[in-house]
């Protein structure tokens, strides 16, 4: 999880924890510390537990009560069975695992609907400092430099809606944020990050 | 000097009490389907248990352990095995929680084992003392729980040989166990586990004093069990550690004779082979390590099934450097708890220690015990 928003202000959880219904279960991949965990528990009264490899991180969750499991999300979710939970969650660090295709087919596995949040690499002052500066980005949403970033996949929105339409994905909701605004057009070039509530679609059952 | 500064600072006097049942006719039928009785188990018991029964904790000791988990006995120069993790404002916190821990049965600590009286002929069991599982040995402490009035444990905790005990527990008590902290520990023992086991037997067995268990009005197998110790040692330990430790360094003084020890880790482990033997009886030893190799939560069931019903929360530590336990065991544990909807949290713990680590990490252990205990206590988080 890493973003430089301060947790108070984040608005990804103020839309995520809009998009939880109420009572669900909820399991969170790279919970980090388990703030987004801790609100869905309160205010969705939501059954919450995370996944987390850094140890650090593991101590906070324990000091909030949080069930918290210290793996490694890129070795798989065998150990839960399909659709065992609501809601799988994957805010801001889907780019960070090393096989993102392998994380989000079992997020949608195990659960009914994922929700993704990343950081939009075809943001306006990135396309700038490419195109113009001839330098990797480095954005507020971004705020790494090209020899310690721990980002190892750079995505875009439209990047990411096509990757959901080759793979036979339904996007239910999404949402576009440039800090604390929801952007509401031209999201691949205004928007810094981006949240996305998908499902696999499933054969309907003949009636 | 440190042991003497905390003595005076946080002294904990405790005393080791006895608890028999099972008295003939009505013995203890065992996993083996033999009956044992009757049957004494040491306990020790720290803090103080509340008014409506509900603050109760069962600690288990690992294979040479014993009731004497914390506190200081009055003759004791040291503290009770796990005295870092219980005492007052310690993560098993005695002003908050009950802590009870008790020798387990074919133990030599005071609980009735080998070396106790065969009530049928007079003398020490011997080899006559029946085979015991893990399993019987939590039955026997269900029996303690029932004495000491208890319906329902706020948790069951142990690392190693403790750790499965914590396991039995939670699979055989489900309505009793609100919470479970098994400690680099297994749900059944691997092929390495049970070798290691059979060369510390075998190397009692060899030893000629051993004499088909029955020495107990002679001289004991000392050698033999002091290799055992010694091979268990090296399992407990990592390279790191002993590098660390030991290093290449030899001993101080001339050797005698050939093949003294010479490098400090043979002294080390001598050393450590031959004050066993002044503590722990040989034919515990065989009982016990048989009892680890036994047990198999699997018993041919799948994965998902292992802890079906279980109702407790777990919290599962693993430590990196531990190769007698490795965290892969922890894991299976943890996959076992996510396969039945057991709420379970997992943390592998950085520590050079090897399997010790779960003795001498105390620090980590107690930031996540004590934590974890809270929210079993208050039902924080998904609540239970």
């Amino acid at each position: 999880m890493n973003t430089g928003i301060v947790e108070a202000e984040r608005q990804d959880y103020r839309v995520i924890t809009g998009w939880v219904t109420e009572g669900a279960s909820v399991l969170e991949l790279g919970c980090g510390g388990g703030e987004l965990l801790q609100m869905l528990n309160r205010q969705k009264r939501a059954t919450v537990s995370g996944i987390e490899i850094d140890e650090n991180y593991i101590f906070t969750c324990v000091s909030r009560g949080l069930s918290v499991a210290h793996q490694d999300i890129d070795d798989g979710l065998s150990e839960y069975s399909d659709q065992a939970f609501d809601f799988v969650i994957i805010n801001q660090c889907l780019q960070e695992v090393r096989k993102p295709h392998t994380v989000l087919s079992e997020a949608l596995r195990v659960g009914g609907h994922a929700i993704i949040g990343f950081p939009n690499f075809a943001h306006y002052s990135a396309r700038l400092q490419l195109a113009v500066r001839g330098r990797a980005p480095v954005t507020a949403a971004l705020p790494f430099q090209w020899y310690d970033t721990p980002n190892l996949h750079f995505l875009s929105i439209r990047d990411f809606c096509e990757y959901c339409a080759k793979n036979r994905i339904i996007i239910e909701r999404q949402a576009f944020l440039e800090g604390k605004w929801e952007v509401r057009f031209w999201p691949n070039v205004l928007a810094g990050s981006a949240i996305f509530q998908i499902s696999r679609s499933r054969p309907t059952l003949l009636q | 000097m440190d042991t003497v500064l905390k003595k005076d600072k946080n002294i904990v006097i405790v005393e080791t009490k006895y608890f028999t049942f099972a008295w003939p006719p009505d013995e203890l039928v065992l996993e083996s389907g033999e009956k044992l009785g009757p049957i004494t188990l040491a306990y020790e018991t720290y803090g103080n248990l509340n008014a409506d029964r509900s603050n109760a904790v069962l600690i288990f000791h690992a294979l040479s352990g014993d009731a004497h988990a914390a506190g200081y006995q009055d003759a004791d120069d040291r503290p009770g095995w796990w005295d870092g993790m219980i005492g007052p404002g310690k993560a098993f916190d005695t002003d908050k929680y009950f802590v009870i821990c008790s020798n387990v049965i074919g133990g030599c600590k005071g609980s009735t084992g080998p070396a106790g009286e065969n009530p049928k002929t007079g003398q020490p069991y011997g080899l006559d003392f029946p085979v015991i599982t893990v399993k019987d040995m939590v039955n026997a402490q269900a029996r303690l729980v029932d004495h000491l009035g208890i319906d329902r444990l706020l948790c069951v905790a142990g690392g190693s040989m403790g750790g499965m005990q914590a396991l039995q527990w939670a699979v055989s008590y489900p309505s009793r166990v609100r919470s479970a902290i098994p400690i680099a520990t297994t749900v059944r023992h691997s092929p390495q586990q049970i070798a290691f086991n059979e060369v510390g037997r075998q190397s009692i067995m060899a030893d000629p004093n051993w004499n088909g268990g029955d020495y107990y009005s002679g001289t004991p197998p000392t050698r033999g069990l002091s290799v055992a110790r010694m091979v268990g040692h090296i399992t407990y330990m990592s390279d790191e550690s002993m590098a660390d430790k030991f290093g290449r360094r030899f001993r101080e003084g001339k050797l005698k004779e050939k093949f003294e020890p010479d490098f400090e880790v043979e002294g080390y482990l001598q050393y450590r082979g031959d004050n066993f033997v002044k503590r722990f009886d040989a034919n515990s030893y065989l009982y016990i390590t048989k009892a680890l190799d036994y047990f198999d939560l699997y018993n041919g069931k799948g994965l998902e099934h292992l802890l079906r019903g279980v109702q407790a929360r777990f919290l599962v530590v693993a430590f990196k450097s531990d190769w007698l336990y490795p965290p892969y065991q922890s894991r299976e544990i943890v996959k076992a708890c996510k396969l039945s909807g057991v709420d379970a949290t997992y943390c592998e713990l950085n520590s050079s220690y090897g399997h010790d680590a779960f003795l001498l990490e105390t620090e980590e252990q107690e930031y996540l015990v004590k934590h974890f205990l809270a929210g079993v206590r208050e039902g924080n988080g998904n609540g239970n």
